[in-house]
């Protein structure tokens, strides 16, 4: 992620031997803050789990209850058959509901732009689709959803609940990000299109979509960590047990058999799965942006 | 003050009449006729407010009258090429693609936008710069490329919005030198809005002076020269008489409005 510039702008050190002792130490800071960057938060964490392991010992609390940093780092070995099976489950629901998120989301703010009418009638109700408690919405959903049968495969009901419950959080960001994006296309480089004769399509192929870009990009980040979310509360809801269930069933699972330390292993899965669904996200947008957008490029002061 | 307008034969185009109020009430322009010749640098010149980028919006067919017509000779309008006042380029774009717009608009494949693409780069003076961002250019190569992108047709009208206010005297001077000699190799017509006296006379052979609320013409000064407009002309005492001259019947129009 590092060399943004690229070859356009020559690195300030070794061509120019004149450095005066000013940008000698902006230099020595900034190189400082690359590492620190990293070393920091590995420092605080090796703290916090010290703390933690030394608690356990100290007052001898019982792996019941608060277990360990090795216990859970254990159990994170030994029960990884089952974990991983729930993790691929829950993996699954989430990029599902995030490509759902992406295509719906994304086909209804281009269908906003072109139509005003559309906007005006359907806008209010994707506002409300959002602000209501996706819980609250979930029991009724899994009353409702039966399989679909898409010809080639069949979705299974409990999937389709997920999905839609998982979707549900997810398409909104997307949704008025991308919208607000398409609509943010500069005034005169419209009127240049018009100019030119353009058609409704190249307008939008060429002007409206590449300015949105920075705006859907951003409501991807966001997107990206509520579909797990999604996934995960959508799976608390529909809590049914067996070998098809995600990391949240895992969960409710280890909770009721006292399985502490499995409980959180489940927890460390599904926190390191939104850290890198997060890190993804940032780097796809960090790579399409890099050539031309302020929030990508890196400045020298 | 003699009159620029109507020397030879029939005008490219003619606004006969113009009107045009925005929101019912707010008069912009109000019975503007205006013949204007095909090959002249036409200058509207007038304050904030005079109707002169709205007269320009009218030509550009982005907007239309509320009354009154224009006509164009051919029938049509003809090819057009527009600079703004701010460049307004396509930051994810490239040098090369952003000249390459309006061709890519007709259906122009990259392969055979090429050779006019990068002869438009070359005559701003911008060769090797092709597949730079506009973001790694500085204002007065912005423009450059605004200007190469609105030749790159070959238009037989250039509109230009205040294309040089926002940028210093010293870009502003070469770039008025280079739309001289564009002017001169497309042999095209162009309608030059400014708020700036000096650039009117330097560039053009017809300035029409505009006052505001409601905009309409008050002068029309024929500003055809037997020099040519370089260096020399604009350091000149015919320059600044007509400078001078120009000031006078801006001033006139202020105080009309």
């Amino acid at each position: 992620m590092s060399d943004v510039i690229g070859s356009r702008a020559a690195p300030p050190t070794a061509a120019t031997p004149e450095i005066d002792l000013e940008e000698l130490a902006r230099m020595r800071r900034r190189r400082l803050e690359r590492v620190a960057a990293w070393v920091l938060p590995a420092l605080v964490m090796a703290a916090m789990l010290w703390g933690w392991d030394w608690m356990v010992r100290a007052y001898a609390i019982p792996h019941y209850i608060l277990p360990g940093p090795g216990r859970v780092a254990d159990t994170l070995v030994t029960e990884w058959p089952s974990l991983a099976a729930s993790l691929m489950i829950t993996l699954k629901t989430t990029f599902l509901a995030l490509s759902l998120a992406i295509l719906l989301g994304g086909g209804l703010a281009v269908l906003f732009s072109v139509s005003r009418w559309a906007e005006l009638s359907f806008f209010p109700y994707a506002v409300i689709l959002q602000v209501t408690p996706v819980i609250a919405i979930a029991p009724l959903i899994f009353i409702y959803v039966s399989d679909v049968n898409l010809g080639l495969f069949i979705i299974e009901e409990k999937l389709v609940g997920l999905l839609i419950c998982a979707w549900l959080v997810t398409f909104f960001p997307i949704l008025s990000n991308t919208t607000l994006g398409l609509n943010s296309a500069d005034h005169n480089l419209r009127d240049l299109f018009r100019i030119y004769g353009a058609s409704r399509w190249q307008t939008l192929w060429y002007l409206q979509m590449p300015a949105a870009m920075p705006y859907f990009l951003g409501g991807l980040r966001i997107a990206g960590g509520l579909a797990l979310i999604g996934a995960i509360v959508a799976e608390f809801v529909a809590g049914t047990g067996g070998t098809g269930s995600g990391l949240a069933f895992r969960i409710l699972e280890a909770s009721y058999r006292l399985q502490v330390p499995k409980m959180f292993a489940a927890l460390i899965l599904i926190a390191v799965t939104g850290i890198l669904i997060f890190a993804a996200t940032s780097l796809i947008s960090h790579l399409v942006l890099r050539r031309w957008h302020e929030s990508a490029v890196r400045r020298d002061r | 003050m003699s009159d620029g307008g109507g020397q030879s034969g029939e005008a490219l185009i003619r606004l006969a009449n113009v009107t045009k109020v925005f929101g019912g009430s707010v008069a912009a322009l109000r019975g503007l006729d205006l013949a204007l010749d095909e090959g002249d640098f036409i200058s509207l010149l007038g304050p904030s407010g005079c109707g002169k980028s709205t007269a320009l919006r009218l030509i550009a067919g982005l907007t239309h009258p509320t009354s009154g017509a224009i006509r164009w000779r051919a029938g049509t309008q003809p090819d057009l090429g527009v600079v703004f006042q701010e460049p307004t380029l396509a930051p994810w774009s490239t040098v090369f693609s952003n000249v390459w717009l309006p061709l890519r608009l007709r259906g122009v494949s990259r392969r055979a936008a090429k050779a006019p693409v990068e002869e438009a780069i070359a005559s701003v003076g911008l060769e090797g710069f092709e597949r730079a961002y506009p973001r790694e250019l500085s204002g007065g190569m912005k423009m450059r490329v605004s200007i190469a992108r609105a030749m790159v047709t070959r238009p037989k009208l250039m509109l230009m919005d205040e294309p040089f206010a926002a940028l210093d005297e010293i870009t502003r001077f070469k770039l008025n030198d280079d739309v001289l000699a564009l002017q001169r190799q497309l042999g095209c017509t162009v309608i030059f809005v400014t708020h700036s006296v000096f650039e009117s006379v330097f560039l053009s052979s017809r300035i029409v002076v505009m006052a505001a609320r409601p905009g309409r013409v008050v002068h029309d000064i024929d500003n055809r020269v037997e020099v040519e407009r370089n260096a020399d002309f604009r350091t000149s005492h015919d320059y600044v008489e007509r400078c001078h001259w120009v000031s006078a019947a801006l001033r006139n129009a202020m105080e009309a409005a």
